[in-house]
C-alpha cells in the first residue's frame, strides 16, 4: 500500500483558512494548531459510497416534493463531479439544500422575516451517472440577511455535499450565482483564496435552458484526485 | 486534463430539516457481528461552550477489521447490514450519539496494525473546512503501538481516546479550539 493515495491540497491555494476572522463564527470554532499530516491508510482511502441508498426518482426535483409548485424562478442546476485529474467520479452521491425564493430556510432556527413556502422544503439528492453527470431542478434561492456584521446579506447560494470515493475526498461547499453583487461583501465566499473563488460560481448555461420552462446553470465539482502510481503509468 | 479543486465552505446552521436523511445514528442492523457499543460525542468551541448545530459523521471498519469499500481487498468477511457510516446532528447539549459495533483493527501502510478506531468528520457553522479526527478506545492495549497516536505529541493523545462511562457509553468530547483542542488530521 502506498502512503499517498490522494493528492494533498496545498495550504492557502484552494480551501479557506479555518480562521477567517471576517466570518465571525470562525473565531471560536477554528483549531489553532496545525493538523497532523496522516499517511493514507485504508481508513482514509475508503469511505461511504452509499451505493445501496435508494433514491426516489424525484429526489433531484426540489419543485415536486410537496403538493404544489413552489414560488420562484425555476432553474436547472447540473454539472459533473470530477477529480483533479479530470476523471469523472461515477455514481457519486450529491446532496443539496437551500432556502426558498424569499430567502427563508425550512428550519426552526431561521427567524428571517420572510415567508415560508409550503411547497418548498429545500433538500434534494441525486446520484451522478457513470460519467459523473448530475442534475437538479429547483428554484433560485433568495438572498437573506444574517448577523455577522451590519447589514450583512448572504448572496444566493445552494449548499452541496459530496462523498466521492473516500473519507479523504468528502466535501461540503456552496454554489453561488454568477455576477451576484453580494459576493463582494460576503465573508464566507471571500474566505476562499482569491484565485479560487470563481470556482464556486455556477455558469449561466443557455444551452441547457428549457424554453417556456426553466433557466439553467452549470456547476462542475472537482474532488481530490489520486496520485499517479507507477502501475497506472505502465 | 487537470482540474482545480472545488473549495470547501461551511455547512452553515440550517442544514438540519433540509438535508435529506441527515440522521443515521444506528450503524449496525440486528444480527451484525461484533460487540455492540454506544458512542457519545460532544462538540465544544474554543471557549468550551457547547456547539448545538454541528454535524458529526463517522466511518469505521466492521468487527472483523474490514471496510465496506472496494479499496479494501483483504479476505475478511463483510457483514450484511453494516456499511460503517453514520451521521448525526449535535443536540441542544452539543451531543451526537451513535450505536454501532466495535471496529476491528486495520493495517498500516508501513506494516503492522492500527489500534481499533472510528474516523470522524466534524462540520458546523463557523467551520469552513471538514475537520477530521479519530476516536480510540481507552484501555485498549494496542494504543501503545498505534502508528497514528505516535504521530501525536503524548500530552495531546488523550483528546482522541474515548472513555467508558458508568452506563457503558464511550464518551469523547471534541474541542474546536482552546486548551483542550482536539487533534485534527490532514488526511
Amino acid at each position: 500500500m502506498k502512503e499517498e493515495t490522494y493528492r494533498r491540497p496545498v495550504a492557502g491555494q484552494d480551501h479557506p483558512a479555518n480562521l477567517s476572522p471576517a466570518y465571525k463564527s470562525t473565531v471560536s470554532r477554528s483549531p489553532s494548531r496545525p493538523a497532523i499530516v496522516l499517511p493514507h491508510s485504508l481508513s482514509e482511502i475508503t469511505g461511504p459510497l452509499l451505493r445501496e441508498e435508494r433514491l426516489d426518482s424525484v429526489e433531484n426535483d426540489l419543485t415536486r416534493r410537496r403538493m404544489g409548485e413552489p414560488l420562484g424562478e425555476r432553474i436547472i442546476v447540473q454539472g459533473r463531479v470530477l477529480d483533479e485529474n479530470g476523471k469523472p467520479v461515477p455514481e457519486a452521491l450529491v446532496e443539496i439544500w437551500q432556502c426558498n425564493a424569499a430567502g427563508r430556510y425550512h428550519h426552526p432556527g431561521d427567524q428571517h422575516d420572510a415567508p415560508l413556502d409550503p411547497n418548498f422544503y429545500g433538500g434534494g439528492r441525486a446520484r451522478a451517472d457513470a460519467d459523473g453527470n448530475y442534475k437538479f431542478i429547483t428554484i433560485k434561492p433568495g438572498a437573506y440577511p444574517w448577523g455577522n456584521h451590519h447589514n450583512a446579506w448572504r448572496p444566493a447560494h445552494i449548499h452541496f455535499s459530496l462523498f466521492g470515493p473516500a473519507f479523504a475526498t468528502r466535501l461540503i461547499t456552496q454554489m453561488y450565482f454568477p455576477q451576484d453583487p453580494l459576493l463582494a461583501f460576503d465573508p464566507i465566499y471571500n474566505s476562499v483564496p482569491e484565485a479560487a473563488r470563481a470556482r464556486l460560481q455556477a455558469a449561466f448555461d443557455m444551452e441547457a435552458t428549457q424554453p417556456q420552462w426553466a433557466l439553467a446553470y452549470r456547476f462542475d465539482i472537482v474532488l481530490r484526485g489520486r496520485n499517479a502510481t507507477p502501475m497506472e503509468n505502465t | 486534463m487537470s482540474r482545480a479543486l472545488t473549495p470547501s465552505q461551511t455547512i452553515g446552521p440550517f442544514y438540519f430539516g433540509t438535508l435529506a436523511n441527515a440522521y443515521r445514528h444506528d450503524l449496525a442492523m440486528p444480527g451484525v457481528a461484533g460487540e455492540r457499543i454506544e458512542i457519545a460525542l460532544t462538540l465544544h468551541d474554543a471557549a468550551g461552550a457547547i456547539v448545538p448545530d454541528g454535524l458529526l459523521e463517522v466511518w469505521q471498519a466492521n468487527s472483523h477489521g474490514r471496510y465496506n469499500h472496494p479499496e479494501d481487498r483483504r479476505n475478511l468477511p463483510l457483514d450484511a447490514g453494516f456499511e460503517g457510516y453514520g451521521r448525526a446532528s449535535t443536540d441542544t447539549q452539543g451531543c451526537a450519539r451513535f450505536g454501532t459495533v466495535k471496529p476491528g483493527r486495520v493495517p498500516w501502510p508501513a506494516g503492522g496494525l492500527q489500534a481499533a478506531h472510528v474516523n470522524i468528520s466534524v462540520f458546523a457553522r463557523g467551520v469552513l473546512n471538514r475537520l477530521a479526527t479519530r476516536l480510540y478506545f481507552d484501555g485498549d492495549p494496542a494504543l501503545a503501538e498505534d502508528p497514528v497516536l505516535k504521530l501525536v505529541e503524548p500530552e495531546r493523545r488523550a483528546t482522541l481516546i474515548a472513555k467508558r462511562d458508568a452506563a457503558g457509553v464511550w464518551r469523547l468530547p471534541l474541542y474546536l479550539g482552546g486548551p483542550n483542542e482536539t487533534v485534527f488530521f490532514d488526511c
